[in-house]
This record gives C-alpha cells, sequence and structure tokens, in this order.
C-alpha cells in the first residue's frame, strides 16, 4: 500500500492559518521547523532550551500559534511527549540542546522504543563545521540513538529540513511505531532557504504491511473453528492500532476467553465476563492457567516478551500459536508460530471479523470462568495497616475506571494492573518493555496537556517519585490538574521482594530512609499536598484531593512487606505459581 | 540446529550511517558476521552489501525481517551457493629467497592467481576466487611464511536474468 501522510487534526491549525503556512517564503531553518510541526498538527511540544537549539527558542518567542512547555528536566520533556503520544494515539514532541541535552533524552527515547511509542525527537547540534571536533556540547546523538530509534536523520541543510520532518511523523505513526530522532545543527536552524514541503510522503524502502494476506487470516478462521480451548492474548498493538472495538467484536462473537498483557490493559473491557486479567510473571491464575492448558493461542499484538511467557519451553505448551502482528519480525522470534498473520491489527480482525463464527468453547468458557472466581486476585487486608492494594481498590472504586492512570515502576505499577479495572484504551499509561522508574509523574503531566479535562492520576513509589518531581513545578505554574499519588512504603518495594523471596531475606540496599516529606516537598513547589496513613485518612483525604481543581499530590503510608502475588519466579512456567505469603 | 554459512545481500541507500546501522543491527542481536562487504550497485545512490554469517534457516530469517525495518534497507535477498558467483579477492605476501621464486610462480599459475609485486626478499600474490579457493591458495603459501594477509571478503550476485529487482 502507498504510504500518504497523514494530516492529524489540531485545534489551532484551521484552513487560514495552514495556507498562511504553506506559503513558499524564504524561511530559516527554525521557522521551517516550527511551520512543520504546526503543519503536521502539533499542539504542544515539551522542551528545554540551550545554545545548540537558541535558533529554534527564538523563533518560538514571537510564533503566537506553537505552543511549548519548559519542563524542568529534558527527561521529563521526553516522558511528558510520551505520556502525550500514548493518551491521544498522536505523535507526541519533544526538543532538547545538544550534547548533555540530547543526552538526557536517552532513556526517555529506550522507553518509547521498547513500548512502540510515536514520537519525534529534536536535538540541536554544533555547527555542521564543527561536527566531529568533540566541540562545546556536542555529542554524537544519532549514533549512540541509533539501536534505541526507529530512525534517525542528522539533517545537513536547511532546505531538507521540511521533507525530513514529514518523513519523521511518517515512520513515527505508521506500520510498527516508534521514536524517529532529526538532529539539526546549529547553522542549519540558522540557515534561510524556501519552504517547500512535499504534497505526499513516500520512502522507498519503508512499506509497512496493513492489508493481511487473507488466505493466512482464513488458517486462524479455521483454526478458531476446529479449537476446543483456545485463548487471547491481547497486547499493546491492540491499542496502537485503535483496534479495541474490532477485538471486542472477535471475542464476542468467537466467545474465546481473551488475556491482555500489561500495555494492553485497557484494549478490552475489564468487566466483560470473557476477560481473564493479565498474564505472566504477577498474572492471575485463570489467565495463566488458561495460557497453559488452551489448544490455540492467539497472539494479538502481543510480542511474548519474557515477562509474560517466563520460562518460553514451557510455554502454553499445548497450544498452536497464531500471532497478529504489525511487524513481522516479532513473528516467530521468540515462538514457533504456525498461523502468522502480519498486518495491521484493525485491519486484520475486521477482516477475520467478517468470517469467524460462535467457536465450540462453551465448556472450555465454563472452566476458565470457575479459575476465575475460584482464584480471584487477594490480599491480607488490614485495619491497623494502610496496604497498598486497598488504596488502588479505594481508586479504583472512587474513579469507576474512568481516569487515565499512568504509573512509575515497582510494586505500585503491579497492583494496578491488577486492582484497577480498566474499561477503556490508553486509560492505562506505563513504561512496560523498559520499566523506566521516573516515567510515570512525567508521563501523567504529557496526558493531562493533552486533555485538560480527563482525570490523571499518576501513582508513584516513593522512590521513582524521586526520579523526576522536578516536574511538580510545570504543574504548579501551570495549574496541570494531575492527581499525583505516592505509594509510600518507605522501601525500593519491588526489589525488596526479589530479595525477600529469592535472596533469603538478604535486604541490600533498598532503604528509602531520608527521603522528603512528599507533603512538604509539593508544597515547596507550590502543590497541594495531602497524607494519609489509615483507611478513614485515605478516603478523606482522597475525597479532598478529588475535589481539588488543580494538582495535588497524596502521600498514602503504607505497609513496607507487601509483596505483588501471584509471582512466578525466573524459570519457572507461569503455571507455577506463588500465589501468596507463606504461613 | 545446524551452523551452515549464509550470503546475504542488502540493497541500501548510500547514506550516511549505513554501514553502522546494519552493523550495529548485527551486533546487538548476536548474529555473527563472518564478513562484509560494500560497494556501489546497479543503481546511483544505492550500495550493495554482500554480508557472510553463520547460523541456522531461523536465524537467516529473522536477519532478513530485521534488516527490513531498516528505512535505509531496500532489498534483502539471501543467496544460495548454486545460483550465485561468490568471489573474493585476497593479497599474500610472502617472505621467500630468490631461488624459492619459480616454485611460487608454479603455485600461481595452477591457481590462476597471479604475481603482483615481486622485493629481494619477498613475493605479493594475488588470487581471485571463492571463498574454498583462497583458502586452499593460503594454505599453499604457508610454509614458505606469509609475512601479510589482506582479504576483502566475499562480494556476491546472482547468476542470469533474475538478478534482485530493485523495487
Ligand atoms: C531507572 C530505573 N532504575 C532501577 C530500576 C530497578 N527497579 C525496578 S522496581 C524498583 C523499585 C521501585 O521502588 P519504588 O519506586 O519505591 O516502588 P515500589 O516497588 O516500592 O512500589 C527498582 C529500583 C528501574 N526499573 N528503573
Ligand atoms: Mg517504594
Amino acid at each position: 500500500m502507498q504510504a500518504q501522510m497523514k494530516n492529524q487534526p489540531s485545534s489551532v491549525l484551521n484552513d487560514e492559518l495552514r495556507e498562511q503556512l504553506m506559503q513558499p517564503d524564504e524561511i530559516t531553518g527554525s521557522e521551517i521547523l516550527l511551520r512543520s510541526l504546526l503543519l503536521q498538527g502539533v499542539e504542544c511540544v515539551f522542551g528545554y532550551p540551550g545554545g545548540a537549539v537558541l535558533y529554534i527558542y527564538d523563533a518560538m518567542h514571537d510564533n503566537p500559534h506553537f505552543k511549548h512547555l519548559l519542563t524542568r528536566h529534558e527527561q521529563g520533556a521526553i516522558h511528558a511527549a510520551d505520556g502525550y503520544a500514548r493518551s491521544t494515539g498522536k505523535v507526541g514532541v519533544c526538543i532538547a540542546t545538544s550534547g548533555p541535552g540530547a543526552t538526557n533524552l536517552v532513556t526517555g527515547i529506550a522507553t518509547a522504543n521498547m513500548d512502540s511509542v510515536p514520537l519525534v525527537v529534536i536535538t540541536g547540534n554544533v555547527f555542521t563545521t564543527a561536527i566531529g571536533t568533540d566541540a562545546f556540547q556536542e555529542a554524537d546523538i544519532t549514533g549512540i540513538t541509533l539501536p534505541i530509534t526507529k530512525h534517525s536523520y542528522l539533517v545537513k541543510k536547511a532546505e531538507d529540513l521540511s521533507s525530513v520532518i514529514q518523513e519523521a511523523f511518517h515512520i513515527a505513526s505508521t506500520g510498527r511505531k516508534g521514536p524517529v530522532l532529526i538532529d539539526i545543527p546549529k547553522d542549519v536552524s540558522a540557515n534561510k532557504a524556501i519552504f517547500n514541503p512535499l504534497p505526499s510522503v513516500n520512502i522507498r524502502g519503508y512499506h509497512p504491511t496493513v492489508m493481511p494476506n487473507k488466505l493466512q487470516v482464513n488458517r486462524l478462521v479455521e483454526a478458531i473453528q476446529q479449537a476446543e480451548r483456545p485463548v487471547i492474548l491481547a497486547g499493546n498493538g491492540v491499542i496502537h492500532a485503535d483496534a479495541d472495538q474490532a477485538l471486542l467484536q472477535f471475542a464476542n462473537t468467537t466467545n474465546i476467553p481473551v488475556t491482555t498483557t500489561l500495555l494492553g490493559i485497557g484494549g478490552f473491557p475489564s468487566n466483560h465476563e470473557l476477560w481473564l486479567g493479565m498474564p505472566g510473571m504477577h498474572g492471575t491464575y485463570a489467565a495463566n492457567h488458561a495460557i497453559q492448558n488452551c489448544d490455540l493461542l492467539i497472539g494479538i499484538g502481543a510480542r511474548f516478551d519474557d515477562r509474560v511467557t517466563m520460562n518460553t519451553k514451557g510455554f502454553a505448551p499445548k497450544a498452536t500459536i497464531a500471532h497478529i502482528d504489525v511487524d513481522p519480525a516479532e513473528i516467530g522470534k521468540t515462538l514457533e508460530t504456525a498461523i502468522p498473520c502480519v498486518g495491521d491489527i484493525k485491519h486484520v480482525l475486521e477482516y477475520a471479523n467478517k468470517k469467524v463464527e460462535r467457536a465450540n468453547t462453551d465448556a472450555w468458557v465454563q472452566k476458565v470462568q470457575t479459575w476465575k472466581k475460584e482464584y480471584p486476585l487477594s490480599f491480607a487486608d488490614s485495619e491497623e495497616e494502610l496496604k497498598p492494594q486497598y488504596v488502588i481498590s479505594m481508586i479504583n472504586d472512587t474513579t469507576d475506571g474512568e481516569a487515565i492512570i499512568t504509573t512509575d515502576v515497582g510494586q505500585h505499577q503491579m497492583w494496578v494492573a491488577q486492582y484497577y479495572q480498566f474499561n477503556h484504551p490508553r486509560s492505562l499509561i506505563t513504561s512496560g518493555g523498559l520499566g523506566t522508574m521516573g516515567f510515570g509523574f512525567p508521563a501523567a503531566v504529557g496526558a493531562q496537556m493533552a486533555d485538560r479535562n480527563r482525570l490523571v492520576i499518576s501513582i508513584n513509589g516513593d522512590g521513582g517519585m524521586q526520579m523526576c518531581a522536578q516536574e511538580l513545578a510545570i504543574c504548579a505554574i501551570h495549574n496541570i490538574p494531575v492527581k499525583v499519588v505516592v505509594i509510600n512504603n518507605g522501601v525500593l518495594g519491588m526489589v525488596r521482594q526479589w530479595q525477600e523471596i529469592i535472596y533469603d531475606e538478604r535486604y541490600s540496599h533498598i532503604n528509602l530512609e531520608g527521603s522528603p516529606d512528599f507533603v512538604k516537598l509539593a508544597e515547596a513547589y507550590g502543590v497541594r499536598g495531602l497524607r494519609a496513613s489509615n483507611k478513614a485518612e485515605a478516603a478523606e483525604v482522597w475525597k479532598q484531593a478529588l475535589d481539588i481543581n488543580g494538582p495535588v499530590l497524596i502521600e498514602f503510608c503504607v505497609s513496607q512487606s507487601e509483596n505483588v502475588y501471584p509471582m512466578v519466579t525466573q524459570g519457572k512456567t507461569i503455571d507455577q505459581m506463588i500465589m501468596g505469603d507463606e504461613q | 540446529m545446524k551452523q551452515e554459512k549464509y550470503t546475504i545481500s542488502i540493497l541500501v541507500n548510500n547514506q550516511p550511517g549505513v554501514l553502522q546501522r546494519v552493523a550495529g543491527l548485527f551486533a546487538r542481536r548476536g548474529y555473527n558476521i563472518e564478513s562484509i562487504t560494500v560497494g556501489s550497485s546497479e543503481e546511483q545512490g544505492l550500495s550493495r552489501m554482500i554480508i557472510v554469517t553463520t547460523g541456522d534457516d531461523k536465524i537467516v530469517e529473522q536477519i532478513s525481517k530485521q534488516l527490513y525495518k531498516l528505512i535505509d534497507v531496500i532489498k534483502v535477498v539471501e543467496l544460495s551457493s548454486n545460483s550465485t558467483v561468490s568471489r573474493e579477492l585476497a593479497l599474500i605476501k610472502v617472505g621467500i629467497e630468490v631461488e624459492q621464486r619459480q616454485q611460487i610462480f608454479g603455485i600461481v599459475e595452477t591457481f590462476r592467481a597471479s604475481v603482483v609485486d615481486v622485493g629481494s626478499k619477498t613475493m605479493m600474490v594475488q588470487v581471485v576466487g571463492g571463498t574454498d579457493k583462497v583458502d586452499a591458495m593460503i594454505e599453499l603459501l604457508k610454509p614458505f611464511g606469509i609475512t601479510g594477509l589482506s582479504r576483502t571478503g566475499v562480494t556476491a550476485l546472482r547468476r542470469g536474468l533474475s538478478q534482485q529487482k530493485t523495487n
């Protein structure tokens, strides 16, 4: 299929402005950049200035249409752009200066790359004449990020800029999405060129498969008709392809149970009776046992990550594997795949939906329902101590599963995945593939910038909160109304859990003594701070927090020794689950 | 599975950094590079890279799929040996006495190689051929004492009309 440029809708971009921006004027590289971004429908750029991007920031100064949010760290900027992209499906954009500005983006680029998030990352670089001389603040950022970008450009001439930006947006947002980096030397941003965007983008070496091979899909349809114990494993790809409705219809028609990976959560309603929860290391009994006992496993936009499969040799041992994915390289990468369906997931499912019928699964569905009922997620609640799982359940109950939740990485992340009932795609925003601490809070800022009226809650550990806490400043000054939750257990909880269970309780460097008073920290930035240490206080401050029309940080002081269960330890198959603390 | 040699022909945009992209992909995914050659192709703006790797069918399939994910990669073809001409060139320097020269000329002739430099105590031999032939030549010259060796690595092209179409 010939790839056409996608024009994204935008609030500022009307026909009149578009025409004005499209004029073939002779303008600087910086102005070309801003115009190009506006024409791509970019609503907000997250960034941080410095020497190499000063022409670009100078051009922003008197541009009435261009919106830029100054974060307090480049890492905050890129995670915010990422949160914006994940919550909207649009391309997120961030900008940083050369050298240290660019290297501060590296973690964020890797995070986005692992989770296939469409980003356009703009960095400045030193003058083209100085490249390669170890000039002040020079870093080979295209080289550094080569393994963690979908593609990258080092722009050598101002006249190349507009087409490079068009290509970058196209590559970032099509096929298997991902971050594209554009490195712009300082002279390129200063030099003038005629602005002449291309009518459409056509990149010779880039033709992602959109339409599936019908014969393969027909084979899948046949396999479903023969199967007795099929399971759907739905992942991030369902959400990236906006295929949640197609998946719902597919599951409803065929009557096949669905398990969603961490990044697939929200791609299928969790209140649906066919939903089994999350599989894998901290998966539910029903999901893991369904996979281990199924005779047909249909992976949809899921890459059989090791946190899902655990011991791959013993994963889904009785199953024929079918795999629907936009990226052909994912098929057969970890599991022998009998039925590959390459294509845009929405197209594949929509085609399949015309063909599939109800499968012969009544007995099987009944069986997995029994597992669901007999082995629900559970924790030992307490009236003395506030339990982290209780806090997540409370947040769930008071928001009806309607909020956008971002998480950081650790135990709290798993509890959110387990105890918050997501019913909409793009409502759980979490770093899955890279597991980046420090992601959750700035990602929430980005999601909130995309929709100021949506309830956005960022749930963090006391460790990860300290990795990007500086962005409280922008919440305060721009009144970005994120509810910043800190689940304070006083430790690097997930590390503590591993040390308890796998390293014989040899607790090594997990104590977070010396953490700031989070309430005071928030208030130092001008953000309201609240704290709760028991159930009554929790209910009270949480209600208060929901009523506050602006940013607020809520610290929940919870017990330290809770573990995330179920748990499958390394090397085990996913049905070898530890269900709870040994008595 | 059995580890075998595979020759992969990759048509790429002649862009700065493209070699780094391809070589980096092999390195980070743990694919082996036995040899790599790059040069111009039949089309201006495109280069052809020939990589010889070891692995099995599954690995080679993954390599091909991963290569296609690189935007600058236009076409990837696995070249099977019977439909392909593959050649490499080696320059081999041996340290010898004058009276041994004839012996070298003898070896060179049977291999249809050539002597490209003669010094007072050295000779340099150029051999072109398949990897096996170059290996054999080197083996034969070893007893004379090889003091310098440089091999280009394999370049290859498919025989006949079926040369890979470039999109
Ligand atoms: C940047 C980064 N460094 C280290 C880790 C390893 N790690 C994973 S979870 C975790 C503990 C997180 O502690 P906290 O933020 O308090 O969350 P909790 O597990 O207690 O809920 C650590 C250190 C990581 N994922 N990311
Ligand atoms: Mg903690």
